[in-house]
């Protein structure tokens, strides 16, 4: 873990999750409180204030990381939740707050200007412009990039901006840009930016039509598994749609992004940190996942071919792409 | 009656449009907006997809002209989704152009225009006060709020919003997602890049069915829309009520004029809601008519005209 080496940020949904992040080798860990102020809300996910506070000190005596997801948008006239996760998360002295709300960002940087500020990718800063406006207005030091970008752009993006970066490196892969979809909202009134959840659970049904399998959202009919086929999480933007009287993953295949093939690429683009989505999976995804990045990144550091590691039963379908990193993609 | 908010105004926005119509059609269109159409700004410039650009943009002054002299307040959109260098000159230009009202609809543009007095539009993540405050101290005079904000959420905005004026979506398929990937390529088995436009196929978007058949979503090059065409009406009242004196009406390839004139009745109280949305409903043979996001209702949007009855 040399200075020089890309930095990996791993998920934890649990104090379980992120000692096996840490045990594995992740250099950062990201997590949130149990409310709808993180994009991932989940039932019986996340940290309550007395974890937090535990999990800070567990990281810190460990020389790591504790980047705090606040990455919701406030509820108007209702800003106090919000508020009050960045407040704890100074009292605590997590690393950074990774923040997505122009409102909330304006907030932590005047109340809390040493509390280091991630723009999370729920902010889809894509250009130098944008990125430009949150660095100077509100001092934000890290970018976490939408999953949009290929890695000419990246490279691009690198050197035209002061501030550190960070890429999706591994997990479930949003086809569109991020904190700029209301897919879920509109299907099932729950929406990433405000309640910090996409295809939520508890609007997931599974019906059996004959010997057909039928996935639903909010009612509606996702996807169809045939008898033997491994059914899918109805997550709206995999779905099997019919497009004039044609079927298909139209918005794209259940499919998880890897970016484990593109290391040095994206180390080469200057990259600061790779992040690895899931804080909704549990401590062996975890642990699996950062250690396949640890050795990976380790062996290129030492001039080394990485080494091939299978993690096709922890992705989506059991299949990897690397999704827009690639212009064909697109 | 749904007439006035307390002796207020409201006013009409023309959104940019969103699709690819050839440059024919989108002449004859914004000169009869221009003429006949009972609407105060109207929005031009490409929002979805710069590809598009190097075709409509010969046409921009003369249709801005006619739009100016027809008494119309005319407002330049940007590019939603900004990625590549084609992308940002394509923002640059219009955004460093002082003599234009711009509307931004990512922060690249807001960085760009520094200051000056400016419109955000649908496409920026406009939520609650504290960003609502931030914009307005950067110069934004007018907001067109996203248009998955709850009714809630609008009405706590309206309470605070001081000299900014608030825009709600009104009318059209509502736009719910833009992406690197072009849909309309890849439902032909194309890509992005050798793309062959043809997104100008679908003058209101190419409808996406779920594999029931059931009519669900809309695609337009990189933009994912709502099957249905949302028409606000009976909330239209209680939005005035809470602060909106401004709604935004989106292009779709119908009797746009007809669809500004149902308004306009609407929002002077001499048609009723219920007569409006029957008027509303017969001008659009594509999809439903539905009453969109702003329903109250936390669930099931889509099912269209059942989300009018809470």
């Amino acid at each position: 873990m040399s200075e020089a080496s890309i930095e990996i940020v791993a998920p934890a949904g649990t104090p379980a999750a992120l000692r096996a992040a840490v045990d594995a080798g992740a250099d950062a860990v990201y997590a949130g409180f149990r409310d709808e102020t993180n994009a991932r809300n989940f039932p019986g996910l996340n940290f309550s204030r007395e974890e937090m506070a535990e999990a800070i000190g567990y990281i810190h005596a460990r020389g790591r990381k504790l980047f705090l997801a606040v990455n919701t948008f406030a509820e108007a006239g209702r800003p106090e939740p919000w508020r009050r996760a960045v407040d704890d998360a100074a009292r605590f002295g997590a690393d950074s707050v990774i923040l997505a709300d122009i409102g909330l960002l304006d907030y932590a940087a005047s109340r809390h200007p040493q509390l280091r500020r991630h723009l999370s990718v729920q902010a889809a800063a894509s250009n130098p412009e944008a990125i430009r406006l949150y660095a100077a207005a509100f001092g934000v030091r890290r970018v976490v990039l939408p999953r949009v970008l290929t890695l000419e752009a990246i490279a691009k993006l690198v050197r035209s901006a002061e501030v550190e970066f960070e890429v999706f490196a591994f997990g479930g892969m949003c086809v569109m840009a991020e904190g700029r979809c209301a897919l879920s909202s509109y299907v099932t009134g729950l929406s990433p930016n405000m309640h910090g959840v996409c295809s939520p659970p508890s609007h997931v049904r599974y019906e059996a039509r004959g010997d057909t399998l039928v996935s639903l959202l909010g009612g509606l009919t996702i996807d169809r598994f045939a008898p033997g086929e491994p059914a899918g999480y109805p997550t709206l933007c995999k779905g099997r749609f019919c497009v004039r009287g044609e079927e298909s993953h139209l918005f794209e295949d259940p499919v998880s992004l890897s970016a484990l093939d593109l290391l040095s690429a994206l180390g080469g683009a200057g990259v600061r940190a790779l992040k690895i989505e899931g804080r909704q999976r549990g401590p062996v995804y975890v642990g699996r996942v950062v250690a396949a990045f640890r050795q990976a990144i380790d062996a290129v550091a030492r001039g080394e071919a990485p080494p091939t590691v299978a993690l096709g039963d922890l992705t989506e379908g059991a299949r990897v792409t690397a999704g827009a990193y690639r212009k064909g993609w697109r | 009656m749904t007439g006035t908010g307390d002796g207020r105004r409201a006013a009409l926005t023309l959104g940019p449009l969103l699709f690819n119509w050839p440059a024919a059609q989108r002449r004859d269109f914004y000169a009869r907006i221009a003429d006949e159409a009972p609407i105060d700004s109207v929005c031009l410039g490409e929002v979805v997809c710069a590809k598009r650009a190097p075709f409509s943009d010969p046409d921009l002054p003369e249709i801005a002209r006619r739009l100016a002299d027809g008494g119309k307040e005319v407002i330049y959109s940007t590019l939603a989704l900004v990625m590549d260098d084609h992308d940002r000159a394509l923002v640059a230009e219009i955004a460093n152009a002082s003599d234009m009202l711009v509307e931004a609809n990512d922060l690249g543009a807001i960085e760009i225009l520094a200051g000056r007095t400016h419109v955000i539009g649908p496409f920026v993540n406009v939520y609650n006060e504290g960003a609502l405050a931030w914009f307005a101290q950067r110069g934004a005079r007018r907001v067109s709020l996203p248009v998955e904000l709850p009714t809630a959420a609008i009405g706590a905005l309206g309470a605070r919003a001081g000299a900014v004026e608030l825009e709600v979506t009104a009318f059209g398929r509502l736009p719910l997602a833009i992406s690197a990937r072009c849909y309309h390529a890849r439902a032909r088995g194309l890509h992005k890049d050798g793309c062959r436009y043809v997104c100008d196929e679908d003058p209101d978007g190419l409808s996406v069915e779920t594999l029931d058949g059931q009519g669900f979503l809309a695609v337009n090059g990189l933009q994912t829309l709502s099957h249905g065409v949302a028409a606000l009406t009976a909330e239209i009242a209680p939005l005035r009520a809470a602060g909106i004196d401004r709604f935004r009406l989106w292009p779709q390839a119908v009797d746009m004029v007809a669809v500004a004139r149902a308004y306009r009745d609407l929002l002077d109280g001499r048609l009723g809601p219920e007569e409006a949305a029957g008027r509303l409903a017969g001008l659009v043979p594509f999809a439903p008519v539905t009453a969109g996001f702003v329903s109250g209702s936390r669930s099931h949007y889509w099912h269209g005209t059942q989300g009018l009855a809470d």
